[in-house]
């Protein structure tokens, strides 16, 4: 059945994959790509109004917009015109028998008038819920917990300089909720009120789209292999995920900031405000990140590697690779059992490497890989890059963070297709025999923070290279 | 630590060529409740390393949790073994998820290296010469 799916002005690049990764989540292999999508006449890609053709019935659909964070909600369409005469008319042509059954005498409902890009008075709102007496409503109104929601939205034909996405005419829907996110979870798990964060902890919303791209549910394994704080393994088990995280700093995992700050007590403080006694699924581990023995026992990867822009990647190693010191270096025995080991720099190309490798081994076949790649924007503002590739994995989709105009990070969510072999995995030996006699190349030509932090090259003419235009208006970091 | 975790990890300190299964020793663990989810174990019962898995139980005295031979499927899954106390299920459960070792290490069967857990947290970190 086709609906009308309303999501929030954020995150564009997210919304559709969200949608589509949640039919995965409950309707099974498959579902995901069933889903289907039109736009409405005369609006834009980037407008909040789609219309969406879910494989399943009523519940599911339910069950979908409850889950995401970015559906402000999915709704019936009864009707939907330019003008509100034009509205009417759709109304009255709708069948009976898919209206009925929500006006009877005995149901309780409520009707909400919302708008997207302009702003009505409340006597406006009222007028137009007056305008509606042609449908029989029969039920009584309850607008604290009514059984049926009506929705009135409106939109403006607005010209393309106020910001907002061009080519949208003047639309009046008119629709019942079927479902829709439930955003309150969010400032229960934001950052700024949890006890232990550090410089790149994921902020929740993020995080909660991550565990989605994952498919993160009861009975499945997550596994993040740069865990840091556990902001975005926090959002796996909050939807019953087992959760496993493994990081290289000792410090932060096993000490925090003392013995009530730490990933634990975030585990702890986060989750026990809402399941009283639930016990978390989180395991950690100190490792040099890809030390896991099993194939094929991971349902999901959710991570952000660090790539070099805010924190580098460190990797085992000893700095003796960095100095170019030939000779063994050996830790003194008495200084054995609290000896940290130093690290080496790791470039992003190896990183990603890495993790491509242990996700084709560790990962079931159907498991997802998401995770944040770093992408320049080049001059005119595109952001053409060529994504990590690995034989055993197929891209499903990539979401685009705008984070400032030289540069986006990319959330790319990857499903295992094919087993992994003994050939693949002599391909990964040969490369990381590259990766070590050349270590210098890789940190230099990864080298992300002189690209997004160097001060601006001027053109001839005085003016930065970079158009500032090159984006539209309303898009940046959230948007 | 959970002895899933232990289950899944190996020692790969240089010249070592199969560090597995590492030799536990806990000098304290704990147990937190889990709701147990049969789909969970059906996919997580091939994966295991049964010997492994008896091996870390015994390392924690308790003898008697789990048996020398892995129990058939039949046995494991029957209808309604979820609920019965004491049910083959209901012990793989308890000694996958349940179970924390909180203090203790870890030793290589080959090397004989001997990898620390503190706070509940292994440390398979290698030193520099060991790399």
């Amino acid at each position: 059945m086709w609906y009308l799916c309303v999501f929030y002005h954020r995150l564009l690049d997210y919304r559709r994959p969200e949608v589509e990764s949640l039919a995965e989540l409950f309707g099974g292999p498959g579902a995901g790509d069933a889903v289907e999508w039109r736009m409405p006449e005369n609006h834009h890609e980037d407008s909040p109004f789609h219309l969406v053709r879910l494989p399943g019935d009523e519940r599911f659909a339910a069950q979908v917009a409850n889950r995401s964070l970015l559906v402000k909600g999915i709704y019936e369409l009864w009707g939907h015109g330019t003008t509100y005469e034009e509205l009417e008319k759709s109304i009255m042509e709708y069948p009976d028998e898919r209206k009925l059954p929500h006006l009877t005498p005995e149901s309780t409902f409520k009707i909400v008038v919302d708008t997207f890009g302009k702003v009505m008075s409340s006597q406006e709102q009222n007028e137009i819920m007056k305008s509606l007496t042609y449908i029989p409503f029969k039920g009584r109104v309850n607008l604290k917990k009514p059984e049926h929601k009506f929705f009135v939205i409106e939109t403006d034909d607005y010209g393309s300089n106020n910001g907002l996405p061009p080519v949208m005419k003047r639309t009046i829907f008119f629709g019942r909720e079927v479902g829709a996110a439930d955003r309150h979870l969010l400032p229960m798990y934001q950052l700024k009120s949890r006890k232990y964060i550090g410089p790149t902890a994921m902020d929740a919303e993020m995080a909660f789209l991550m565990a989605n791209q994952g498919l993160a549910r009861p009975g499945k394994l997550v596994y993040d292999p740069f865990v840091g704080t556990g902001s975005i393994l926090v959002a796996a088990a909050h939807f019953g995920a087992m959760t496993m995280g493994a990081d290289i700093d000792i410090r932060v995992v096993r000490d925090g900031r003392g013995p009530d700050c730490n990933v634990w007590s975030n585990f702890e403080q986060v989750l026990a405000i809402h399941w009283l006694v639930r016990v978390v699924f989180l395991d950690l581990l100190l490792i040099n990140y890809w030390l896991l023995v099993f194939n094929q026992i991971l349902d999901a990867i959710i991570c952000d590697p660090p790539y070099g822009v805010r924190a580098g990647g460190r990797k085992s190693g000893g700095r003796k690779i960095l100095k170019g010191v030939k000779g063994p270096y050996t830790v003194p025995e008495a200084k054995r059992d609290n000896h940290i080991p130093s690290t080496a720099a790791y470039s992003l190309a190896e990183c990603v490497h890495d993790l491509l490798h242990l996700a084709a081994r560790m990962l079931v076949m159907g498991g997802r890989l998401v995770f944040f790649y770093p992408v320049l924007r080049g001059e005119d503002g595109s952001s053409n890059t060529q994504f990590p590739e690995h034989p055993c994995f197929k891209l499903i989709c990539s979401c685009e963070q705008i984070l400032s105009f030289r540069y986006s990070r990319v959330l790319l969510t990857m499903v295992k297709i094919a087993p992994y072999t003994e050939e693949i995995k002599k391909m990964a030996e040969e490369q990381h025999r590259d990766f070590r006699e050349n270590h210098q190349k890789w940190l230099d030509e990864g080298n992300l923070h002189s690209a997004v932090f160097s001060p601006a090259e001027l053109a001839p003419d005085g003016n930065s290279k970079f158009d500032r235009d090159s984006k539209p208006k309303y898009r940046g970091k959230y948007v | 630590m959970r002895l899933l975790t232990h289950n899944m990890l190996a020692s790969n300190v240089r010249g070592v060529t199969s560090g597995y299964p590492l030799k536990l020793e806990a000098t304290n663990w704990c147990t937190k409740e889990v709701d147990l989810n049969a789909d969970f174990i059906r996919g997580l019962l091939p994966k295991i390393d049964w010997r492994a898995l008896v091996a870390a139980t015994r390392a924690l005295n308790l003898p008697e949790l789990l048996p020398e031979e892995q129990p058939s499927e039949e046995e494991i899954f029957a209808e309604g073994a979820a609920n019965v106390e004491g049910s083959a299920i209901r012990r793989i459960h308890h000694a996958l998820l349940e179970i924390h070792v909180q203090q203790g290490a870890l030793i290589c069967p080959e090397s004989g290296r001997s990898f620390p857990i503190e706070k509940g947290i292994p440390n398979m970190m290698l030193h520099e010469d060991e790399v």
